[in-house]
């Protein structure tokens, strides 16, 4: 039995490393914040020419769309970052970082959980990024509500990346969870970039709404919204209370987390 | 310091090792060598405990590949054909991080790292990222790596393939300073037969099992000592001569081919043997000593060769540029 010290400097280690490699590659970095900048601003002002203020104008409660548009564009920042995070295990692994790091004595549970805290740690650095564009698309919020939201973020990030890790655990090559991925991973982008369109509460009917329900994406999208929007609006177009979403995307994340591990221990 | 026994290793219906059995005394220098889809790699994975054997057990250093997987991953290092930096972080991060995997006390890898940077050259390089390092530059960053956390035995998977002749020639001479200074046992794959001769002894693998396991000199004998050829003014009476003294001559065109064991001391006698006869004088001289490559054709019936990457191989070094260009 590995003794508690040297798991948890090890996945320390495997933590670290993605948060220095992060830090250090700007190009990454800028690139993300320009590009999501880009799109926030792209979608907003275009897509909101067209859909107008959501909430309507007359009742008073009506935000420009670019501030509905905000809390999805966050969690599909996340989730992206958690996606690319966890492709990395299968590309470390068929380019032989993975070997140097299974030779090592270190148990494969504290790889697996280094590798999704350094996922949640790059995915959240991102999001925060993006919410640098809060005070410029003028969304009221103050501190209390900034660190709810990003307790949000971090959730959903912990869901894509270990969700990640439960698909990529037992891939070898890049081929393989790129097959994959286009069942798991692009369906779930689809659908998170969906909560983008006004439904409001429950009006898609149908497979849609079966799917979305199943998204784990959408039920962060959901609370951020409504910690992101005025009170009355945000009860109009939500779905659950945000400490219910919240409760249901650490759902998710054990649900994901707990086989992922499993599978990643598993020894060839 | 390795003993291995009738160890096997089955991917669905492909036997990819069949029943190897082999044993590496402590401070040796093991050479496994065989051509591509011998086997080399499934038994080098299963010594280092990344793949379970499907029959047969190994121990390193008293202890079973199988159930003292972590006491064996502390005492074994390793230098692979496939890059194991981040390409990402500087040399010394790399350091940092495998410091790390391996629990090493801060003032312990601070004075090992400098040893062994020193060794390769690689001193004033420690805060470069290691993307901006040459192949060589990286390949001796590994070795560093490889041995920070001071393991009884080095593994080196093909550590050469890919770099130039005077790396190569670095790299060999790094892992015999370290077996002399340190008395680092290494076990090494490779399929260039010339590499395995600074080897104490290898094993030749071919389908699976091991075919010859001895010393190279040894190996090379095994198959008919040196070819010397004389060119004299006179072949017929010069193979004449060398014939009653019952030696394994035999006459071609350019000369009189003597088949013999330490053909180098053989020469000056064959000189003075003629130059005493008189009737013929010497007027050139050949040496060809067998080489392993010689070995491994009369071993297998067939000659190992640089063999084309394959597909795979070409599209993972062309993926791997690609992800280069892109950080």
């Amino acid at each position: 039995m590995m003794n508690w010290r040297r798991s948890i400097r090890g996945a320390y280690a495997i933590w670290l490393r993605d948060v220095l490699a992060l830090v250090q590659d700007r190009a990454r970095l800028i690139g993300t914040l320009v590009g999501n900048v880009v799109m926030l601003v792209a979608l907003g002002l275009g897509l909101g020419g067209a859909i107008g203020n959501i909430g309507g104008t007359a009742s008073g409660i009506g935000v420009p769309y670019i501030q509905f548009l905000f809390p999805t564009m966050l969690c599909v920042t996340g989730t992206m970052s958690a996606v690319q995070s966890t492709m990395s295990i299968v590309w470390d692994r068929e380019f032989g970082l993975m070997r140097k790091v299974l030779v090592a004595p270190l148990s494969r549970t504290s790889v697996a959980l280094g590798k999704v805290g350094g996922g949640v740690t790059v995915a959240v650095i991102q999001g925060m990024i993006l919410m640098l564009a809060i005070p410029f698309i003028s969304i009221p919020v103050g501190v209390v509500q900034v660190a709810a939201i990003v307790v949000l973020l971090v959730l959903v990030s912990a869901v894509v990346t270990s969700l990640g890790i439960l698909v990529a655990a037992r891939q070898t090559s890049l081929q393989g969870f790129q097959v994959i991925s286009l069942f798991v991973i692009m369906p779930l982008m689809l659908l998170t970039f969906g909560t983008a369109l006004p439904m409001s509460g429950g009006r898609a009917g149908g497979v849609l709404r079966v799917l979305s329900e199943i998204n784990p994406v959408a039920y962060g999208v959901d609370a951020v919204r409504q910690i992101a929007l005025p009170g009355q609006l945000a009860a109009s177009l939500t779905l659950h209370p945000p400490v219910i979403d919240a409760a249901i995307l650490l759902g998710f994340f054990v649900l994901f987390l707990v086989p992922g591990v499993m599978l990643f221990r598993k020894q060839d | 310091m390795i003993e291995v026994e009738e160890l096997s290793r089955r991917f669905g219906e492909v036997t990819a090792v069949d029943g190897v059995s082999f044993e590496v005394e402590p401070g040796q220098l093991f050479g496994f060598v065989g051509p591509n889809g011998a086997g080399k790699s499934t038994t080098i994975n299963m010594l280092c405990t990344l793949l379970k054997p499907s029959g047969g057990r190994a121990r390193i250093d008293g202890q079973d590949i199988v159930s003292r997987r972590d006491e064996i991953r502390q005492s074994i290092g390793l230098v692979f054909q496939d890059p194991t930096l981040d390409e990402r972080l500087t040399a010394r991060q790399n350091l940092q991080f495998t410091a790390m995997l391996y629990d090493m006390p801060a003032r312990v890898v601070e004075a090992r790292s400098r040893e062994l940077l020193d060794m390769v050259a690689l001193t004033e390089q420690i805060d470069r990222p290691v993307k901006t390092f040459s192949g060589g530059m990286k390949r001796r960053l590994e070795i560093v790596l490889g041995l920070l956390h001071h393991p009884k035995v080095l593994f080196l998977d093909e550590p050469t393939l890919g770099l130039d002749p005077q790396t190569r020639r670095q790299m060999w001479d790094y892992v015999v300073h370290m077996r002399d200074a340190e008395g680092l046992t290494v076990f090494l794959t490779t399929h260039y037969m010339d590499e395995t001769e600074i080897c104490d002894r290898i094993a030749i693998i071919d389908y699976g099992q091991i075919v010859a396991c001895d010393t190279p000199d040894r190996l090379k004998a095994s198959i008919g000592g040196d070819v010397v050829t004389l060119r004299t003014t006179d072949d017929a009476v010069a193979a004449a001569v060398l014939l009653e003294r019952a030696l394994q001559v035999e006459r071609n065109g350019d000369g009189v081919r003597v088949r013999i064991e330490r053909g180098d001391e053989f020469i000056p006698q064959a000189v003075r043997l003629l130059d005493a006869d008189g009737r013929t004088t010497v007027m050139g001289v050949g040496l060809k000593r067998p080489t392993l490559d010689d070995v491994f054709v009369k071993l297998t019936g067939r000659a190992i060769r640089e063999e084309e990457p394959s597909v795979d191989e070409k599209m993972r070094s062309r993926r791997m540029q690609r992800s280069r260009r892109q950080s």
